[in-house]
């Protein structure tokens, strides 16, 4: 590699072993919403997404507690990337990640009480969701602030949508409800087993199912275009 | 080939300065960070937390007594009663037993807080009685975590809670069968040990406040 094939922006910032190839910012947010989801596509986070997801209100507050967590700690280590030595930055990360997570739990426990009554130990349990310390070692520990938000939003927004869809679906059919609400009205009976987790099991794998024949339908149709 | 698959000038050299000091100074330095910052946000969100507690006691206290005219609040110390608590314990975690009074200054029943093993996790729930009749004056459930559509019911079907009303604890028993017997009740069918679990913890209620009461009244007390 040649000093002349590197732009000054590459010079000023050293290139980090492993470092996500520069795109643009729009790409960085929506790539987690879309081609790479963490529950849908890189199959990451399903421990909560099945445990909690029988209530449309769970899925909501579990995603913004996730989006704080995630926001927060990719900014930090982002910005600490230079300072933090190589040798112990997994236990930073988790210091910084298990410090947002007891501020997200402890806020949650003072203004939602009800609601952080039924995530229970599951907002706890952010600490060790792995799509959280999965991107702040690929990616908030390579990239400048900007880039790590981008993708700590985009990440958090596509966890957040994936947790709504199976827990709307799991309380509209388990219950008749959502959010609370009646929507099929006293005559329904609602379909326990779907609350229960049994019925996140079959909701998840008949998502996965939606997924995979989009994607190959997708991907037939590009290779009809290119014939 | 000397293992060199980066086309890196040379193998990877150590940070300059990540010598053992800096590593532990490293972690020591966030770590009080995040100490500090959690250390504030627990005395912030302290109160709010409490008071949500109290107040859920509170609501819980007035729907098994029937919401009476003024409550009186004994606290335990060591195997007796007090109508204060000693210096330096806290009025919110000492145990309680809320006295409701209507307005003629007659009591009409106890209330207190008694847990025993559910189905899926401990079953706490605040029992509302009456120490004289050993009859209850209804129950809420505080803390549970049941099965979704069976188990918690005890707390979300109103008609199983209605069930227990007026029953008479000499001990308390429970029928798969609808029963007219006055200390036994209907289990909530598919919730079998859930139903028991409630029953457990009335029967533990009364048989170990009822003592405790007839103590303090003997003492003088109301």
């Amino acid at each position: 590699m040649t000093t002349e094939a590197l732009t000054t922006a590459e010079a000023a910032e050293p290139i980090v072993p492993g470092a996500p190839p520069p795109q643009p910012l729009w790409l960085d947010f929506w790539r987690g919403i879309a081609d790479d989801n963490p529950v849908m596509i890189q199959m990451l986070g399903l421990c909560p997404a099945m445990a909690i997801s029988n209530q449309l209100a769970n899925g909501l507050g579990m995603g913004a507690a996730t989006i704080f967590v995630l926001v927060c700690s990719s900014l930090l280590i982002s910005l600490l990337r230079s300072v933090i030595p190589t040798e112990v930055r997994l236990a930073t990360y988790i210091l910084i990640i298990a410090t947002f997570v007891t501020i997200s739990d402890l806020v949650m426990q003072a203004y939602f009480p009800l609601l952080s009554k039924t995530l229970g130990p599951f907002v706890p349990l952010i600490v060790v969701n792995c799509i959280i310390l999965g991107r702040a070692e690929a990616f908030a520990g390579k990239v400048k602030p900007m880039r790590a938000m981008a993708d700590a939003f985009g990440m958090g927004i596509g966890f957040t949508l994936a947790l709504c869809t199976i827990s709307a679906f799991r309380e509209l059919v388990g219950s008749g409800m959502l959010l609370g609400y009646s929507i099929f009205g006293p005559n329904y009976e609602p379909w326990v087993f779907m609350i229960m987790p049994p019925g996140g099991f079959l909701t998840m794998g008949l998502m996965f199912l939606v997924m995979g024949w989009w994607s190959e339908r997708k991907k037939a149709k590009l290779a009809g275009v290119a014939a | 080939m000397s293992g060199h698959q980066h086309g890196a000038p040379a193998a990877p050299t150590p940070d300059a300065g990540s010598s053992t000091a800096r590593l532990l100074f490293t972690l020591a330095f966030f770590g009080s960070l995040a100490g500090a910052v959690l250390a504030y946000t627990y005395q912030k969100t302290l109160t709010p937390i409490r008071k949500f507690a109290g107040e859920k006691v509170e609501i819980a206290v007035k729907e098994v007594l029937g919401s009476p005219a003024r409550l009186d609040t004994l606290f335990l110390v060591g195997d007796t009663l007090s109508r204060s608590v000693p210096a330096g314990v806290d009025k919110l975690e000492a145990v309680k037993v809320f006295i409701g009074i209507n307005d003629k200054g007659e009591r009409t029943g106890v209330a207190v807080e008694e847990a025993a093993p559910g189905f899926a996790n401990e079953v706490r729930l605040m029992v509302g009685f009456d120490p004289a009749t050993r009859a209850l004056t209804g129950f809420k459930v505080l803390a549970q975590s049941e099965t979704p559509g069976l188990g918690d019911k005890i707390q979300k079907d109103s008609s199983f809670v209605a069930r227990f009303v007026g029953k008479l604890v000499t001990p308390l028993k429970g029928d798969k069968n609808q029963t007219t017997d006055p200390s036994t009740v209907q289990t909530i069918t598919g919730a079998t040990i859930t139903s028991k679990a409630v029953i457990k913890v009335i029967n533990k209620a009364v048989d170990t406040w009822k003592p405790r009461l007839d103590a303090y009244a003997k003492e003088g007390g109301q």
